[in-house]
């Protein structure tokens, strides 16, 4: 069965003032189908880029240089802006961002901003009777109060949470079968949080979606995810299953981020050091400067990711 | 720890925005904080802790004194310092001080840290230029800066550094009550342990309490000596950290600790739903 | 101030207009000593009147046997004084205007700004017009009808950012430690606004120069003899098109001077930003 989502050693740098910025370095992953696959990483990590990596809306400045994004059997880098969004934004991939506030319009009606989603992305010959009846019944299933005139209200009109379920049913219009969700729970509050992340596990097995969800919170890794995948200066430094790799982690990033945890620390735990900047890597494994366990050999060659015959990885020269 | 408080609260209300227009329709102001009453003991860390709408925010803008209480006392070291405009609250209540959430935002972009530090002490009634130069180059190397970083301007610090000269800034003022707007919010987890163990190193060393506004259960946790859980601009639980997270007593207090994601816990359906106590802070 | 000037250099336009500003001022503070036959401001020639350009005559001359060159030299002066007293003084009405409406919303900032609406509606010509009528026609009733009309500008421009500065986070701050409005406007917001009133100060100028250059060809401004560009404009008209040098030089002088303060302002848009500031 191959999988929905496979991302194959990618790199992406951006142009700077100051130089080029390597921003993705051999980042991998893959996601199974009815899936949740996490992406772990702290603020600078290259999540973001990640994402637009595989959207295709990156920047300008921001240049592929290798690697391969494979959705359902193709190559998204390869495809022109127009077949991307003719043919698998909206339709086939759908996006939840993270700041409902800012995601929607202000001044127009939430309806409207919803059936143009749904008009340039729902098949050709749909009308727009079915696209509100559609939407209708996915702010029902969403729980949103008042689905048959929610169409007619206003951004502001909503709570926090409630604008999320919105772009929620936005992502889910067009019966995508990947969704793509970044940080969609960071703004809310955490009773809040919890029914969001309920909510979309209960999404995901009922309608058999696969998601893509990018995170910084371990907890919330652990509570909708199935696979998980860290992030460390652009390159992934540990992947596998949710439970082992919260539990048993490998790769010493992984390690000292979850020693930070409160629920595995009674005292404040950081780690030191900073993330290297992108501008200046340094030669060998990246988090070698910061790592309790580095040795002289970490320092000159950037290790490989060692894959495991169960699917996970860790790239590290002890998990050798 | 002395036992007379430091600060009391005494049902206190405010009621916050309402427009009366002579053509069309008047609004209502809302009751954000609701006869809050509370007390803060010398040299504790005291969380206040609730979600967006639950009026902690207000709270403790109130208590610094640039928003007005409708009713109820404040009363700071037995004076009683309620009833007063926010220029003459913040001059009365000097040993309050506030701790900006976003550091970087609370400087001043056009004026020298130096600049902006020595204001501080001007405004205080430190009048000689000189004695104000010493004090800030002391107190910035006592955060861990060089003395000549007073030179240099906002943009060309860390966000790290910055939250130690926002720090710098207020200490100058000989505050005794510090009000922390989460300061831990949007930091990174690893990073999160260098700010509340500074945070921990100064209270310690000038003898500080701290009010410290959050939604972080877990940070709370750690650091606070007592919780006060706000919902709807009221306090509806009010104990020691330990009581609180092992026998919480207020529903919403125990939807808030179930809501919380924890490492350990089994994903999806055999969780309870917290009983929905959010959702209702639309406009 | 070298990283602005740094990055001012790598955009063109607005390094073209700070030449065309820089020569034009120049040409203004030296002019007397520059210009050819100074004593044209006043004297008349008949025997060399409207003579094409040549090399004693670079401009030619006008009806009067005057030498154009070193009128429009001369001129410099009178258009750019003009401006910059108009700039001053629309900034001395409109910009604490501004601060008080923008600071503390209430009923005084409501008044104020809609006075600002209110003036913004007047049109400048038919104001220079009603003023001139009033005073008798000369260059100070233009500049004051010009600096009547352009207030509002900078009270916008200055409103819009002292609102936005008042509900910033370090205002918040400053408020914080006890700080006073007074102090708190004038040290701390004001400067933080410079930036579109300097943009908004450089295109008023070339605004200005335009404007004065219209009033006096309509006769409401400097009056004969004054080497004005706009009064020249107005006298070659009858000469057109066959002394064409007569309007051609003072009006490229208009169009040149202009044209640098415009993309000089246009440069400066994006530039004056606190984070260029560095310590020395």
């Amino acid at each position: 069965m191959i999988p929905v989502l496979s991302v194959r050693g990618l790199k992406v740098s951006f142009h700077t003032d100051q130089g080029r910025a390597t921003v993705l370095d051999d980042v991998s992953l893959t996601l199974e189908r009815g899936r949740v696959l996490g992406v772990v990483g702290e603020s600078g990590c290259g999540k973001s880029t990640l994402i637009r990596t595989i959207l295709g809306i990156l920047p300008d400045a921001a240049r592929v240089e290798a690697g391969a994004v494979v959705f359902e059997g193709e190559n998204l880098l390869v495809f022109s802006e127009q077949e991307l969004n003719q043919r698998v934004r909206g339709s086939r991939i759908g996006f939840i961002p993270q700041d409902p506030l800012l995601s929607l319009n202000p001044v127009f009606k939430v309806g409207s901003q919803l059936l143009e989603i749904m008009r340039d992305h729902a098949p050709p010959g749909t009308k727009r009777r079915d696209h509100i009846k559609r939407l209708i019944e996915l702010l029902r299933r969403l729980q949103v109060p008042d689905p048959d005139t929610a169409l007619e209200r206003y951004p502001h009109q909503f709570s926090g949470g409630q604008r999320q379920r919105l772009l929620i049913a936005a992502a889910l219009a067009c019966s995508p079968g990947l969704v793509i969700a970044d940080e969609p729970t960071t703004a809310l509050d955490v009773t809040t949080q919890h029914e969001i992340l309920l909510l979309l596990r209960e999404l995901v097995d009922e309608f058999d979606i696969s998601l893509l969800f990018v995170t910084h919170d371990l907890g919330v890794v652990a509570e909708v995810c199935d696979t998980v995948c860290v992030i460390y200066a652009g390159q992934t430094v540990e992947a596998g299953l949710v439970g082992a790799v919260l539990q048993t982690p490998t790769h010493p990033y992984t390690q000292a981020l979850l020693a930070c945890h409160p629920e595995r620390s009674t005292h404040f735990v950081g780690i030191p050091g900073n993330v290297p900047s992108t501008l200046r890597m340094p030669p060998g494994c990246r988090f070698a400067p910061r790592c309790g366990y580095v040795e002289p050999v970490c320092s000159m060659a950037l290790p490989e990711s060692l894959q495991a015959t169960s699917g996970a990885s860790v790239r590290c020269i002890r998990a050798a | 720890m002395s036992s007379a408080p430091i600060l009391e609260l005494r049902d206190l209300s405010v009621r916050l925005g309402g427009s009366r227009r002579w053509f069309g329709k008047s609004v209502a102001p809302t009751v954000a904080v609701k006869g809050v009453s509370l007390s803060i003991h010398p040299g504790e860390v005291l969380a206040l802790v609730g979600e967006s709408g639950s009026g902690k925010t207000t709270l403790g803008r109130t208590i610094l004194g640039l928003q007005p209480e409708t009713s109820g006392d404040i009363v700071l070291d037995g004076r009683a310092v309620g009833g007063l405009s926010p220029r003459e609250a913040r001059k009365v209540r000097t040993a309050i001080q506030y701790v900006h959430q976003d550091a970087a935002a609370a400087l001043d972009p056009w004026w020298s840290i130096g600049a902006t530090l020595r204001e501080g002490l001007l405004i205080h009634g430190v009048a000689s230029a000189q004695v104000r130069a010493a004090k800030v180059d002391a107190m910035l190397v006592s955060v861990g800066l060089e003395p000549d970083a007073g030179r240099r301007y906002p943009h060309e610090f860390s966000g790290g550094q910055l939250r130690r000269i926002g720090l710098a800034r207020i200490l100058l003022l000989q505050p005794r009550l510090l009000i922390l707007d989460e300061p831990t919010s949007g930091l990174d987890m690893s990073v999160q342990a260098t700010v509340l163990n500074l945070l921990l190193d100064l209270r310690r060393e000038f003898g500080l309490t701290y009010l410290f506004i959050s939604h972080d259960l877990s940070v709370v946790q750690r650091l606070s000596d007592r919780v006060a859980i706000m919902l709807r601009g009221q306090i509806v639980e009010c104990a020691p950290t330990a009581e609180i997270f092992q026998r919480p007593s207020h529903p919403y207090t125990m939807s808030l600790l179930a809501s919380a994601p924890r490492l350990d816990r089994r994903p999806s359906a055999q969780q309870p739903q917290p009983q929905g106590v959010s959702g209702a802070t639309a406009n | 101030m070298s990283p602005i000037l740094r990055k001012l250099s790598r955009d063109l336009p607005a390094m073209l207009g700070l030449a065309l500003v820089v020569i034009v001022v120049l040409i203004a503070i030296v002019g007397p000593w520059i210009a050819p036959y100074p004593g044209d401001v006043t004297a008349s020639h008949l025997a060399r009147r409207l003579k094409p350009p040549t090399g004693s005559f670079p401009f030619g001359t006008d009806n009067l046997g005057r030498d154009i060159l070193s009128r429009v030299i001369l001129g410099a002066r009178g258009a750019l004084t003009v401006a910059f007293s108009v700039v001053a003084l629309s900034m001395a009405i409109g910009i604490p205007l501004g601060l008080v409406a923008g600071y503390r919303a209430g009923f005084v900032s409501e008044l104020i700004m809609r006075v600002t609406d209110v003036v913004l509606a007047i049109p400048q010509l038919i104001l220079a017009l009603a003023l001139a009528q009033l005073m008798s026609p000369s260059l100070e009733s233009a500049m004051l009808a010009l600096s009547l009309t352009y207030w509002p500008f900078f009270t916008r421009i200055v409103f819009a950012e002292a609102r936005r500065l008042s509900n910033s986070v370090f205002v918040d701050a400053l408020r914080g430690l006890g700080m006073g409005s007074a102090r708190i406007v004038f040290l701390h917001i004001l400067p933080n606004a410079a930036s579109p009133i300097i943009v908004r100060a450089t295109i008023g100028l070339g605004f200005t120069i335009l404007t004065a250059a219209v009033l006096g060809f309509l006769g409401m401004g400097a009056t004969p003899p004054a080497p004005d560009w706009g009064l020249t404009i107005a006298q070659s008209r009858i000469y057109l098109p066959g002394a064409w040098w007569y309007a051609l030089f003072p009006g490229l002088a208009i169009l040149l001077t202009v044209m640098g303060f415009n993309l000089l302002g246009d440069g400066l848009r994006d530039l004056v930003d606190p984070r260029l500031r560095r310590s020395r």
